[in-house]
């Protein structure tokens, strides 16, 4: 996409805000507030857009944001719906907005409840890794090997990074898909897609954070693009928890995961044998993957 | 008039449908149960005139609470014991939010062990979070002191917890004059506050402020609190002309010749009312609002009548000072001219109190000046 081809008079992102530059997550509220906006009210919970939003009575956005604590996103966000349908107002779109902790870890049972309950708005996850807000600390979307202030050399995060998308496939929902920042047309058509389903809707955005990452802030755009040729972050949709697509496929052969690690500070010291078990990890979540896709080609 | 047989749960259900509330989130636990039940069976009829909607925690009760109220939506919520301590977090959001929420809590003891009696210590615990609590003593007083909640709430723009007694009276049966539901509604009308979400209003509500801000904010939601005796009392008025029934921050029976009084909120002012010809120049007190601690009253009742003792019947335990409505009382009395002494019997644990045990203590706190606390379990 050319600059000149957005549309500037939809443009929801005010000059003037307080993220951090090169920061993934205020790129992708840009593009989400922009694809979904005008009439649109976003609950927001704990997290790094709590400081980008600014301090009142200045606003980064052109619509409310109603902040709310920590855990509480997915419950806020069922209540401002209904609170606007009791008032009348069913064609405003209500998009919760929380960061990985509040998806992935302290957010889970909320967003969990109001998915099992179909509640009609959308869930916009914008995952930078870790609690980068209070200076990056793990949580359970750090992925394996990346060092984190609570994970300090010599440790590193163990475990896998919580497939927070097979969770919500298994909810049912109506729609769940992933984006990133290098991928805007991608990104605004799942937007708009799930702007005209009713009922539960989830994405997931994998959104770089340069001082938490250890990387240039320059090297936003091109890191979420070597996420997603990597496979490390493919990006897919699925349908009512069943219907499994690729939308945006690597061109060519997947690129070697040392590549998209290897400039990244918080992956820096990262033995060559966990990488590599990191790659294997990619590799079998891709071909797991690739096989729902195929099972919902066949199903068709 | 229409008396029906109910118990205290279903009151507060009938009270809240008469109302009419936009939404109800809510949560399941002993002894709030009916009240949910109760709600639920009114939108399966078709009778709520809102949405119901059973949520995965009392956490999430709140936080939907908030969300919806925050849109301009009038909301009702129940809980008690555990839940209400679960909600604590949001407890703080609400009031600093200046949401009007209505939310019952019954009262029972939190544990560890589990236990289920009616300690009062779950809600008096939740003291300083800025919402208005109000205590009732039986079923009918829960219906109305609910529907008069919803305007005090939306009046002041702070949250209001109604607080009753598990079992004692959750789920004693009471006949119960119900209001007509036109006039019911009429009488209150529909919610008038503004909403704080307005999609076309553009607005950073409730983020991050500096603590100048945050200190002008909690002096004007104080202030606004310290209203709120007025307020009751005016809609009272007003419910008294409509309804015939009224009530006051406290509401006090005092016998000629009365000396000492016994203080007492929720189901033991009940006990203390019916003991009271028993006992000797004896008036009483019931404390019905907590938050705000109606102190002008209070002094000016005590020396309207030169009080010279009073025994506060506390069915909680702060651990490491006492009764919790003792301390309270005594920081309300400190500066009066001859503040009465304060003694304390504390039914910790939600011990049932019987007219028995309340004469015995009686009569020993009249003699033992000393002894300033006193244990419901020692008169068993």
């Amino acid at each position: 996409m050319r600059i000149e081809e957005l549309n500037q008079e939809s443009e929801m992102l005010n000059p003037g805000h307080n993220a951090c530059p090169g920061c993934g997550a205020a790129l992708a509220v840009r593009y989400l507030t922009r694809a979904l906006g005008p009439n649109l009210a976003i609950v927001l919970t704990a997290s790094c857009w709590s400081i980008i939003a600014g301090m009142p009575p200045l606003t980064a956005l052109k619509c409310p944001i109603l902040h709310c604590p920590f855990p509480s996103a997915g419950s806020v966000g069922s209540g401002v719906r209904r609170g606007l349908n009791a008032k009348g107002q069913h064609d405003t779109t209500v998009v919760v907005l929380a960061g990985d902790g509040g998806t992935f870890d302290i957010g889970l049972q909320a967003l969990s409840g109001a998915a099992q309950r179909n509640e009609d708005y959308l869930f916009v996850c914008y995952d930078n890794e870790a609690y980068m807000n209070t200076g990056m600390q793990t949580s359970s979307a750090t992925p394996f090997g990346a060092r984190t202030n609570t994970a300090p050399y010599p440790l590193f995060k163990e475990g896998q990074k919580k497939d927070i998308m097979q969770i919500m496939a298994a909810h049912g929902i109506p729609y769940a898909a992933t984006a990133t920042v290098a991928f805007p047309e991608d990104m605004e058509k799942k937007l708009k897609k799930a702007q005209e389903i009713r009922g539960f809707r989830f994405m997931h955005i994998l959104s770089p954070c340069p001082p938490g990452w250890g990387t240039d802030s320059s090297d936003t755009i091109h890191l979420s693009r070597l996420a997603v040729n990597t496979g490390f972050f493919p990006l897919y949709e699925i349908v009512n928890g069943v219907s499994w697509k690729m939308t945006c496929q690597p061109e060519g052969k997947r690129t070697p995961l040392k590549e998209y690690l290897q400039n990244q500070r918080r992956f820096k010291q990262m033995e060559d044998i966990r990488i590599e078990a990191l790659q294997e990890e990619v590799d079998h979540d891709w071909e797991a993957l690739l096989e729902k896709i195929e099972a919902t080609k066949c199903s068709d | 008039m229409a008396y029906e047989l109910m118990s205290g749960s279903q009151a507060a259900a009938v009270a809240v449908q008469r109302v009419g509330v936009d939404l109800v989130a809510a949560y399941p636990i002993t002894p709030q149960t009916a009240i949910v039940e109760t709600l639920a069976n009114f939108e399966g009829r078709g009778e709520l005139g809102g949405e119901f909607v059973s949520v995965e925690s009392e956490y999430a009760a709140l936080a939907c609470s908030y969300g919806a109220a925050a849109a301009g939506a009038r909301v009702f919520t129940a809980t008690a014991s555990h839940g209400l301590a679960y909600m604590h977090e949001m407890i703080h959001w609400c009031s600093g939010a200046r949401v009007p929420i209505v939310m019952v809590n019954v009262n029972r003891t939190i544990g560890a062990p589990w236990s289920l009696d009616p300690d009062q210590g779950d809600s008096l615990s939740q003291r300083d979070t800025g919402w208005m609590q109000i205590y009732c003593s039986g079923a009918q007083e829960v219906l109305d002191t609910v529907m008069q909640a919803f305007l005090l709430s939306e009046e002041l723009l702070l949250p209001c917890m109604v607080v009753f007694d598990g079992f004692y009276i959750s789920h004693t049966y009471e006949a119960v004059d119900v209001p007509d539901l036109e006039k019911a509604r009429a009488f209150i009308g529909p919610p008038t506050f503004a909403a704080q979400v307005q999609p076309e209003k553009p607005a950073n509500i409730h983020a991050l402020i500096t603590g100048d801000m945050q200190a002008d904010l909690v002096r004007s939601r104080h202030k606004t609190m310290l209203r709120a005796p007025a307020v009751f009392k005016e809609i009272n008025q007003r419910f008294a002309e409509t309804f015939g029934r009224s009530y006051g921050v406290i509401d006090s029976v005092m016998p000629p010749g009365t000396k000492r009084v016994i203080f007492a909120a929720g189901a033991t002012a009940e006990t203390v009312r019916w003991t009271l010809p028993e006992l000797e120049e004896t008036g009483m007190v019931q404390l019905r609002m907590f938050r705000p601690f109606p102190r002008e009253d209070i002094c000016n009742l005590f020396e309207a009548h030169d009080i010279e003792q009073v025994v506060v019947v506390d069915r909680n335990c702060s651990t490491g000072m006492g009764g919790i409505l003792a301390q309270e009382l005594q920081a309300a009395i400190y500066g009066m001219e001859k503040p009465p002494a304060v003694k304390d019997l504390i039914l910790a644990g939600g011990i049932d109190l019987t007219p028995d045990m309340l004469i015995r203590a009686m009569t020993e706190t009249a003699s033992v000046d000393k002894v300033e606390q006193k244990w419901g379990v020692d008169l068993r």
